[in-house]
């Protein structure tokens, strides 16, 4: 090694000691009693990575108090629509969610396996695309827009009601090739900046970006109240906001590949509680 | 035919000033990265290059490096190594290759490449997430590279 690359790793490893970087040591804690694993090892799988830890950690002391307390979650109000939405009656079959569904509750559990294969058409399928196949086919009703509010408010409540359970979606059997394209589009550098989710999410967690605390990129949260846009946020919205920053043409909210992005993201977190609905900057 | 000769003088002149700027796809790297000749042949602007250095719509490096000469602009990154005594650690034809593309001194870097049209993996049209419909450009252009080139060289540390 000569002394001008010596001097790089020096700098390198010098600075972060002069800021405050990587998680806090909080502890997550909903409600004063639901407690939540927001700090575990890392899935075998997930290679590059020995701790994984909830975006929650790299967020301040203010944004982390609207989480603990669902009194002051910005995001419950959009829960509580979405509670009616699921009763409402719509569509030529004259029915609602709860028609068919006994109660929310008897959602426990699914969001801490999703996304999945169906085994029906043998395709990805995430949350979204349960609650429109319903809509339309059981419902005979309109689809519901991808980010839009009503949708991302039944994901979130869908999501709720595993609060606290462990993600632990299948990356193997069929969905093996899914996981596969997933990971290789988490270390694609994409666009003119030629950034891949790992340059910044893997390799560079705990740094700032900017203004910006990076965080491992779990989704483990969402969808996610984001304070700077005021309302409820999809997996997919977020991946197309991550790709757009990179000066790259990004994919389509409920395209395949974010699908299969999505699937291998959620499987990084494999092992931290289902948190959604989180609060972020 | 003398005014059609001089005219013709005249655009091989405005030709010649034109060549000397080396395009992205011309650029020179040595084996280990840097690039001795200047994009441009006109010095760079120090003071210029710092304003490209700070400012997001245009090399925005505070992002991802921190450094004291500008620390009156708020939130500089960590990402990057420190730019303090860059102008000591450098020579000027290695920062021009750090600047241009960095990833020809360290393979593999995070470090975006700011002197380079093509070779790019769904390129956007900038910040639009769209595909772009016109021929990519370089991030900066060859004088503002030598711009920022100008001015990291005065980064010293004493």
């Amino acid at each position: 090694m000569n002394n001008k690359a010596l001097a790089a790793v020096t700098a390198v490893l010098a600075f972060p000691a002069l800021v405050a970087a990587g998680p806090d040591d909080d502890n997550l804690v909903i409600n004063d009693e639901l407690d939540m694993i927001s700090v575990t090892e890392a899935p075998a799988h997930t290679e590059n990575l020995d701790t994984i830890y909830s975006g929650w950690h790299f967020r301040t002391d203010e944004t982390q108090a609207l989480q603990i307390d669902d009194f002051d979650n910005p995001a419950m109000i959009f829960v509580d629509q979405a509670a009616d939405l699921f009763e409402t009656v719509d569509g030529a079959a004259e029915k609602s969610c709860a028609s068919c569904h006994d109660g929310v509750e008897s959602f426990e559990g699914l969001q801490a396996s999703m996304p999945k294969v169906d085994a029906e058409s043998g395709k990805l399928v995430v949350m979204e695309d349960l609650i429109n196949k319903c809509r339309t086919d059981r419902m005979e009703a309109d689809a519901l827009k991808w980010s839009g509010a009503d949708m991302q408010g039944l994901v979130a409540l869908i999501g709720l009601q595993s609060r606290g359970i462990p993600m632990n979606v299948a990356i193997d059997g069929a969905a093996a090739p899914f996981w596969e394209q997933g990971k290789e589009m988490y270390y694609t550098r994409y666009g003119q900046l030629e950034l891949s989710c790992a340059n910044c999410h893997e390799e560079n967690w705990g740094n700032m970006i900017r203004a910006d605390h990076l965080s491992q990129g779990m989704i483990n949260g969402f969808p996610t109240y984001r304070l700077k846009q005021a309302k409820l946020i999809s997996r997919h919205n977020r991946f197309r906001g991550c790709i757009r920053d990179t000066r790259a043409e990004t994919f389509a909210e409920g395209s395949d590949e974010f699908r299969a992005l999505e699937l291998y993201v959620a499987s990084r977190g494999n092992g931290l509680s289902v948190e959604t609905p989180a609060v972020r900057q | 035919m003398k005014l059609r000769l001089i005219t013709l003088v005249c655009a091989m002149t405005g030709g010649a000033a034109f060549a000397a700027e080396t395009g992205p796809k011309d650029v020179q790297f040595d084996d280990y990265g840097a690039i001795e000749q200047s994009l441009t042949g006109v010095a760079g602007d120090a003071a210029n290059g710092a304003l490209i250095v700070g400012e997001k719509s245009k090399g925005n490096c505070v992002a991802c490096h921190e450094l004291t000469a500008l620390a009156d602009i708020p939130f500089h990154g960590e990402v990057g190594p420190m730019l303090d005594g860059a102008g000591d650690r450098w020579s000027e034809a290695e920062l021009r290759g750090l600047v241009a593309n960095a990833k020809m001194t360290f393979e593999g870097t995070v470090m975006p490449a700011f002197y380079k049209d093509d070779g790019y993996i769904r390129p956007g049209d900038a910040y639009t997430g769209k595909a772009p419909s016109a021929p990519l450009t370089s991030i900066l252009t060859a004088q503002e590279i030598e711009d920022v080139v100008a001015f990291l060289a005065t980064l010293k540390e004493q």
